[in-house]
């Protein structure tokens, strides 16, 4: 399989502080890894990173072999993103939102996404209000929608369910695998929910204190660590030293 | 130069103003309270000046108020285009967006035409019905000088935008008092002899000074003064380079500080 991302001694320093140290990965087509740790471990970081908003100190991130930084445009557009941190105007409705998200990306065809994605998402009902006006669960549909404009090849995904509720969370991750699936692109995705997390994953990264301490499917990391539960795995590696987890 | 991501940008802004009745009266409604008050202050300072004066003071104070207001404008959409994604906490969907920054900059200085130019047509046919201010009286100067208003204000607006990606959110309010730090020393409303003569030495790098000191001249000799658009034009050109280059800087050091994710958390 093909790798969409190459993350290679990817590290981001501010002033005397670590937030990612060195870190490599792939994902390759197809896959969805999830990038766990501790609050501070250096995900949201990473995942900046990826999108261009923070520049690495060291290290290269490519996409489908192309550095992010010397072909910034072409990648971002096959690239698209959801955080609970970003959302979409208040003052636009969804519909607006989705046309102009559209028109960024440069989706020639936007008319047509729109009226897909307002339906996919259930969300046509709701044209006519305002984004500010929609609850956090349809906030975040929406948001999850927006990812989807530009048909991605890679997803990078940040607490995408975060507003859910069970039975909503279930529907959407389900949508997000199949609309993957259909693409043939890559997923990162990030979450507390270790529910979901073992759910969705191929692939699970863990990072504490900006480096990897553990990369590897959800059932040999359970082995390796001798855990029943991706929880009591997440907890063990939160609470121990970083030189015990390498 | 992709042309639907400038056309999502402008269409972005102008769905927010074709909607809001407040956006609408920050477009409209401020000028025209303003277009009262210097009307009254001008009938009256005509009423001053001996009847020999021999200046038409309608024409000189009032172009001189309807241009800087364009000024302001210019500035103002340019800069509210950007805080509108600031206050919405729309800044990192725009930035992780595949938008070059020479697009953003294109989408808000369509943003800030449209405005412009609906604010002015607007605004010459009223001074007109109520002061008889005949704004087509610069003659060929109209041109240059309007231009040279529009460009100058989106390169405040390319430096306001780059101090509130700098310093945050809480900088925003530079977009609304940038351009009255330089009225007092733009010869708006008075000739730059009024100046001190450091000052006038001072004032000689704003491009603002030689655009409104054309304007008087051309009002005042019927000529097109071609060492004022020369100036107020090259000197834009130059601040218009400075501009997009702090601009560019600001964001750079954004990325590499991480100031943007600050920009959704202030």
């Amino acid at each position: 399989m093909t790798a969409i991302l190459r993350v290679r001694n990817l590290t981001k320093l501010y002033n005397n502080f670590t937030a990612v140290n060195g870190i490599s990965f792939e994902i390759r087509e197809g896959e969805v890894v999830s990038l766990l740790g501790p609050n501070g471990a250096g995900k949201t970081t990473t995942i900046q990173m990826l999108l261009t908003l923070i520049a690495p100190t060291k290290g290269d991130i490519e996409i489908f072999g192309k550095n992010l930084e010397d072909h910034r445009e072409e990648l971002l557009s096959i690239t698209n993103f959801t955080a609970p941190y970003s959302l979409l105007p208040y003052n636009l409705t969804p519909k607006e939102g989705l046309t102009v998200f559209s028109l960024l990306y440069g989706v020639r065809d936007y008319k047509e996404k729109v009226k897909f994605l307002l339906d996919e998402f259930d969300l046509a009902g709701l044209v006519n209000k305002k984004i500010g006006q929609l609850s956090s669960g349809e906030q975040m549909r929406l948001g999850i929608a927006k990812a989807f404009v530009n048909n991605p090849k890679l997803l990078l995904l940040d607490e995408p369910t975060a507003s859910a509720d069970p039975s909503i969370a279930r529907e959407l991750r389900a949508k997000i695998l199949r609309l993957m699936q259909e693409s043939g692109g890559a997923v990162l995705w990030t979450s507390h929910n270790m529910r979901e997390i073992e759910t969705v994953s191929d692939r699970i990264i863990f990072l504490s204190r900006g480096q990897i301490v553990a990369d590897d499917t959800p059932q040999n990391l359970k082995k390796r660590f001798g855990q029943e539960d991706l929880e009591e795995i997440f907890i063990t590696i939160a609470r121990e030293p970083l030189s015990k987890s390498l | 130069m992709n042309s639907l991501h400038v056309l999502g940008i402008f269409y972005r802004n102008i769905i927010l103003i074709r909607r809001s009745v407040p956006k609408l009266f920050a477009l409209f409604g401020f000028i025209t309270v303003e277009l009262f008050l210097w009307g009254f202050i001008t009938l009256w300072v005509q009423t001053l000046a001996p009847g020999d004066a021999g200046y038409d003071f309608i024409l000189l104070i009032l172009s001189a108020f309807i241009f800087w207001s364009m000024f302001e404008l210019s500035q103002r959409s340019f800069s509210v285009s950007f805080l509108e994604e600031v206050w919405s906490r729309n800044v990192i969907n725009l930035f992780a967006s595949p938008v070059k920054m020479s697009e953003l900059v294109l989408g808000f200085v369509l943003v800030g035409v449209a405005q412009n130019l609906l604010a002015f047509f607007y605004i010459t046919p009223l001074a007109y019905l109520l002061y008889a201010l005949n704004i087509w009286n610069l003659g060929l100067y109209i041109i240059p000088f309007f231009m040279n208003v529009l460009v100058f204000g989106w390169v405040l607006g390319m430096v306001t935008i780059g101090l509130v990606v700098r310093f945050g959110p809480s900088a925003d309010i530079l977009a609304f008092f940038i351009p009255f730090l330089l009225l007092p020393f733009s010869a708006v409303f008075y000739p730059i002899s009024i100046f001190p003569p450091l000052l006038q030495k001072f004032t000689f790098v704003l491009p603002t000074r030689h655009m409104f000191e054309g304007m008087r001249t051309a009002i005042i000799e019927g000529v097109i003064p071609l060492d004022s658009v020369f100036w107020a034009s090259t000197l834009n050109l130059i601040c218009a380079l400075l501009g997009f280059l702090f601009f560019y800087w600001m964001l750079r050091l954004a990325r590499i500080k991480g100031y943007l994710s600050r920009l959704v958390q202030d």
